[in-house]
Order: structure tokens, then C-alpha cells, then sequence
């Protein structure tokens, strides 16, 4: 019986002996030494994976009664999750061996990250959301303090786990108040007992859970930690976090609500809906001041996850579709972008000030370009994908008659465009000084330039979305069912 | 009043106060004592429900190593707990305030406590296992590594990744540190050990 169990789980069991494998490996042979050989096969190995699972699933699965699902909503996420964690894997390659941070224990922690992550968007149980969380977690608050000698790496870490702590306080709090309101972890479960008319007592089970994972997404009101972090971490596990974890917790989100509460859509729709409107306008507003622009990009990603949520405020399979392509058109957006914020350098120093953006396209043009694309993409100018994305969370608003929801996410669209412009503005035509001269290596090279021509030409529609609506609406089918 | 009754009041008596008092004392000394009593109280109301086991745990692990690695901690390090108070004074009537109104609500909460349609509130005791006769810790390894085996195995790895962590974060590999190297120890020869030179009077090497 454990067999069939297992081999459904069979992704996630490769890549956790695989972790296993590269930590013997490393700790007996060279040690740091093997840390690029180790970096590369684990971003080939994720890509593997992500065509095993794409491919060879088909279908609903559920192994460990019903503890783990495996179905073409957590195949879509684990796809983008594994594509998105071997992209920065790639691109940060080249700035980790220059920054001497190049450890082995850095691409197996992602690994273990990953598998977390995994774990999280197949979760059937409560438990299992739980110890994925905690696995994705724990392994991220690590990396945030990689570069163990830099106060603010540290500071970064510590913040995030304590913080970190107190939302899976929050969370287990919300769960055990579920489990003694239904007498069950399971989703199935919850969801058969919650039908109908819900109790005061598991309401407010389902706000604490809601809270929980509202700060492991970054919304706003909980959204405090995520400027700091992204600041203080080195730069790669920046991108990491603005890509990846937040796939999984979005994921993760809409699981939860629509499997084990999705008998009761007007209850949670409101906080949903709330949170949206919060992070949107949070994120346009108070990233209008910043000078950094890792900094910047996490109030970016806040007001992102608030378009993304109003998705899911919709309560509809049309909502969900919209979240999922929203977040794979934000994650490309993402990629793109870091993999140009690794190699802004001055005089061989990493700089993360956008004022030494200044006059950047005199200097490289096409480069500038790409960074021109991506960031009217993330402002959602059309025709570029970001307007897509932003377009499908907005139709699914309206659909579900939430009227006032999109236009509070049209206006905080039109507040947010100003920072990104502001960036291209310095690009084009900001006043020349010592500027960026850092060299771009091949992978961040490929990586930005890829990105930005996915950005520029999905909307074609020979190419339309390179065909993720369908898998997308599948996999929201498959959700809201 | 059965004496089971009495023991419960007795232990959830000394559990609530060895709480309050684990936050109030001054000597911080004095709040992990205070915290091993309630540790110990929990411990007994365990065994009230007949959940010797996790009882068992509760004593040997938390009293045992937790509450002990705990008073450890707070005699060598040197925290100045007057200041940390001082600092925590300020936020005592904002802390208070968002304390009260959380026991309002979950006072409304438990207030209309129901259980939802169609589940049935359990009649056998917590503690108490599947099937006649099973063991409190047999019947827990039964459910332990079946139908949570995904979960048991899920916290190997996240304690790997505790221990990776550790280790990424804390170890230094100093070059001046002179470290013992036990193969080249066995390999020595006593022969060349150690060389007599003669050294003349007047005279260097």
C-alpha cells in the first residue's frame, strides 16, 4: 500500500535524496569546491523535474489518505515553482561565486526549499500545509543570513524567522480552532463539516489561517518583514524569494480557501478582498520613495500580491485561472529583472541605488531595452504580458461582481505605473554620472534578455500566453470543482 | 467531588499559576522554575486523560532537556533583564489592550460553542487507542508510521535543515586554528621524533 503511496511522491522523493546525495557528496570530496557543479545540476534537475511532472501527470491523485494531492492545480504550481527556482539558480551563479558566497549548502537548501514548497501546494491535510511551510520556511530563513558577516544578512534572517514564527503561531492557532470546530485536519473533511451555516468558532479558525498565510504571500496589513528582508539578503535569495515562495504560498492560499473552505466563499472572500485592496494601493504608494531597488521590488512584489489576490477574492474557477497566470507572467517579470539587478556594479562593487541607473541606455541600449520592457510589463502597459495578467484578475473581478474591487485595482495600477517609469525615466534620460559598469556573465545575459522578449512577445497571437491558459484553466477547473 | 476531579483542579490550579508566574517573576531564574511546574502540572493532566505517554514525553523532554537548556541560558548569559523590562514597560498598555479585546472575542467564540453537523463529539477518553488492549505508545507508533508516515519523514528533513542551517551559519574554518589530526599521530615514528644536537659552548646551531 506504501508503494502506490510513494510513488506518487516521487518528484519530491528524488529531490530530497538528491539533497541528501549533494551534501554527503560535497562534505566528503572538495567541499566549496563542488558548489558550482552542484548549483548547475540542481537547476537541470528542477527543469527535469518540471517536465517529469508536467508531462507524466494526469489526473487526481491523492496518496497517504488524502494527505497529499496530486492534481493539475499542484502540477501547474510545482512546474512554475521548479522552472522559476532553476532560472535563479542560473542567474545567480555568477554573483555568488563573486561575492565568496559560493557554499555548497546554498543550491541543497533550495532544494529542500523546493521540496517544501512542493509539499505545500499538494497539502490534503493541515499537517501536511504545516510541515511544508515549515520545511520552505526554515530552509529560507537560512539563506536570508548567508552572508553571515554582514550585519544586515543577518539582521535580514533573524527578522524573518522571528516574524516568520509568529505567523506559523498565528496559523497553528487558526488550525487547531478548525480541528476542534470539525473534528477533522483533512480538507475533505472541513470542507463536508463547514458547508451550510459556519460556526463563530471555526470563522475564526479561518481568519487565523487566513492571517497566517497572508504574511507568508507578503499582503498587506502583514506585510512588514519584506522590505527589510529583501534589502538585507544577498541578492539571489532576494530573487528567490520574490519569485518561487511566493508561487507556493499563493498556491497554497487558494488551495486552502477553495478546498477546505470552499463551501463558504462569502465568508473568506471579504478578507481576501480586503487584503488585495490593502497590499495593492501599500505597494504602489510607499514604494514611490525608495532609492533602493531591491527595495524597491519588494514593495513591487506586495502591490503584485494584491493583484493577485484579488484573483482569488473572486471566488471563481475564472479566478483562480486568473491568479495562476498572473503569478507565472509575474514570476517571468521577476527573473527578468533580478537577473539585471545581479550584475549592477560600480567599480567592481554590487550597488543596489537606483540613481546609478543614470543615462544607462547611452551606454547599453540593448540591455536597456530589455529592463524598458520588463518594467512597463510590471507597470502593466499594454500590450506587454504584465497587461494580461492584470487584465484576467481584473475581467475576474467583474465577473464576480466585485466592481469596486478592480477599479480600486485600476487606480493603484495607475499610482504603481510612476515608480517603474521613474526607472526608465533615469535610464533614458536621467542626468549622466558614474554609472553602472559591471559586465553581464552569459546566464544573466540569456536570462534578462529572455524574459524580456517572452515579455514583449506572448501577447502575439500566434503565441498567446505561450498556451498557459489552458493548463491554467484546467488547473483552476480542477480546483474549484 | 472524585478524587480524579479534584487531581484535574489541582494541576490545571498549579498549570494556570505556574503560567502567570512565569511571566510576572522578576528573577528569571525564578520563571523557568515556575515554568517547569507548569511543564509538570501539563504533564499530570496528561496522565489524567490517559495519555501516559505523551506525559512521559512532556517530562523528559521539556523538563529534561528544554526547561534545563533554558535555565542554562538565562545563568550564563548576560541579559540585562531590568532593561529588557524597562523596555517592555512601554508596551504594556498597548499589550494589554490588544490582550483584553482578544479574550473578549474568544470568549464570543467558545461562547456559542457547537460542533458542526454531522460530526459526533468523541464519548472514549483522548488517550485512549483503537482497538482493546493496544499500548498508549504502540498505538501511537501505529498511526505514527502509517498514516503519517509523509509527515514523520517531512520532519527528518526539516531538522536536516536545521542542522544545515546551523552549520552554514555558524561554522568557521579558521586557518590559524592548529587542529588535532589523529591519522598523522598514528603514522608517527617515535624514531624521528626527537634529535639530540650537540650544541657547543659559545656556539648557535
Amino acid at each position: 500500500m506504501i508503494g502506490a503511496d510513494l510513488a506518487i511522491l516521487t518528484p519530491e522523493i528524488v529531490l530530497s535524496l538528491f539533497a541528501m546525495a549533494g551534501l554527503m557528496a560535497a562534505v566528503y570530496t572538495s567541499k566549496d569546491g563542488l558548489a558550482p557543479a552542484l548549483t548547475w545540476g540542481t537547476a537541470l534537475l528542477f527543469v527535469i523535474m518540471a517536465f517529469y511532472i508536467g508531462i507524466t501527470g494526469e489526473g487526481s491523485r491523492t496518496a497517504f489518505d488524502g494527505m497529499f494531492v496530486e492534481d493539475s492545480f499542484s502540477r501547474f504550481a510545482k512546474v512554475t515553482i521548479l522552472l522559476s527556482a532553476a532560472a535563479i539558480l542560473a542567474i545567480s551563479q555568477d554573483y555568488m561565486s563573486k561575492a565568496g558566497l559560493l557554499r555548497f549548502e546554498f543550491p541543497m537548501l533550495i532544494v529542500l526549499a523546493v521540496v517544501g514548497m512542493m509539499l505545500m501546494v499538494s497539502a490534503g491535510d493541515m499537517l501536511a500545509l504545516y510541515m511544508g511551510l515549515e520545511l520552505q520556511s526554515l530552509a529560507l530563513y537560512v539563506v536570508a543570513s548567508l552572508r553571515r558577516d554582514s550585519v544586515r544578512s543577518t539582521e535580514a534572517g533573524l527578522k524573518y524567522f522571528v516574524l516568520g514564527a509568529l505567523s506559523s503561531g498565528l496559523l497553528l492557532y487558526g488550525v487547531s480552532l478548525t480541528y476542534g470546530y470539525t473534528g477533522t485536519t483533512q480538507f475533505a473533511g472541513i470542507i463536508a463539516a463547514s458547508g451550510g451555516e459556519m460556526s463563530l468558532g471555526l470563522l475564526f479558525g479561518l481568519v487565523f489561517i487566513l492571517a497566517g498565510m497572508a504574511f507568508k504571500v507578503s499582503a498587506a496589513p502583514f506585510h512588514m518583514w519584506t522590505p527589510d528582508v529583501y534589502e538585507g539578503s544577498p541578492t539571489p535569495v532576494t530573487a528567490l524569494f520574490a519569485t518561487a515562495p511566493k508561487v507556493a504560498a499563493m498556491a497554497l492560499f487558494a488551495r486552502v480557501v477553495h478546498d477546505a473552505f470552499g463551501g463558504v466563499v462569502g465568508d473568506w472572500q471579504q478578507v481576501v478582498a480586503f487584503l488585495s485592496v490593502i497590499s495593492m494601493f501599500l505597494g504602489a504608494i510607499a514604494a514611490i520613495g525608495q532609492t533602493d531597488i531591491k527595495r524597491l521590488m519588494a514593495y513591487s512584489s506586495i502591490s503584485h500580491m494584491g493583484f493577485a489576490l484579488m484573483g482569488l477574492a473572486a471566488g471563481t474557477a475564472v479566478g483562480v485561472e486568473a491568479m495562476l497566470i498572473y503569478m507565472a507572467i509575474y514570476v517571468a517579470m521577476n527573473i527578468g529583472t533580478f537577473a539585471f539587478i545581479l550584475t549592477m556594479e560600480r567599480d567592481g562593487r554590487h550597488v543596489t541605488d537606483i540613481s546609478s541607473l543614470g543615462a544607462f541606455a547611452s551606454k547599453e541600449p540593448g540591455k536597456a531595452m530589455a529592463i524598458l520592457v520588463l518594467m512597463f510589463s510590471l507597470a502593466g502597459v499594454p500590450p506587454l504580458l504584465g497587461f494580461f495578467g492584470k487584465y484576467a484578475v481584473l475581467t475576474a473581478a467583474v465577473d464576480a461582481e466585485m466592481i469596486w474591487l478592480a477599479v480600486a485595482g485600476v487606480i493603484a495600477s495607475v499610482i504603481g505605473a510612476f515608480y517603474y517609469i521613474r526607472i526608465v525615466y533615469l535610464m533614458y534620460f536621467g542626468e549622466e554620472r558614474k554609472g553602472l559598469d559591471g559586465r553581464m556573465g552569459l546566464a544573466t545575459y540569456v536570462g534578462l534578455i529572455a524574459m524580456a522578449l517572452v515579455i514583449g512577445l506572448g501577447w502575439v497571437p500566434g503565441i498567446n500566453l505561450f498556451g498557459i491558459e489552458g493548463p491554467a484553466e484546467i488547473a483552476a477547473a480542477m480546483l474549484t470543482r | 467531588m472524585s478524587v480524579a476531579d479534584f487531581t484535574f483542579y489541582l494541576f490545571a490550579l498549579s498549570l494556570i499559576t505556574g503560567g502567570l508566574f512565569t511571566v510576572v517573576s522578576k528573577n528569571p531564574v525564578h520563571s523557568v522554575l515556575w515554568l517547569i511546574l507548569s511543564f509538570l502540572s501539563a504533564a499530570g493532566l496528561f496522565v489524567l486523560l490517559g495519555a501516559e505517554f505523551v506525559a512521559m514525553l512532556l517530562v523528559i523532554v521539556y523538563v529534561g532537556a528544554v526547561a534545563v537548556l533554558f535555565l542554562f541560558v538565562v545563568m550564563m548569559l548576560d541579559v540585562d533583564f531590568a532593561e529588557l523590562k524597562a523596555e517592555m514597560a512601554k508596551y504594556v498598555p498597548l499589550g494589554g489592550l490588544i490582550g483584553v479585546v482578544l479574550i473578549m472575542q474568544l470568549t464570543l467564540a467558545y461562547g456559542v460553542w457547537d460542533t458542526a453537523e454531522g460530526v459526533e463529539l468523541s464519548t472514549v477518553p483522548v488517550g485512549t487507542p483503537e482497538g482493546a488492549g493496544a499500548h498508549n505508545t504502540e498505538a501511537l507508533g501505529l498511526v505514527l508510521y502509517d498514516q503519517y508516515f509523509l509527515l514523520f519523514q517531512v520532519a527528518g528533513l526539516i531538522l536536516l535543515v536545521a542542522m544545515v542551517g546551523a552549520i552554514v551559519l555558524t561554522l568557521r574554518h579558521r586557518v590559524d586554528v592548529k587542529r588535532q589530526n589523529p591519522v598523522a599521530q598514528m603514522m608517527r615514528d617515535p624514531a624521528k621524533a626527537m634529535e639530540l644536537k650537540d650544541v657547543k659552548p659559545g656556539q648557535g646551531l
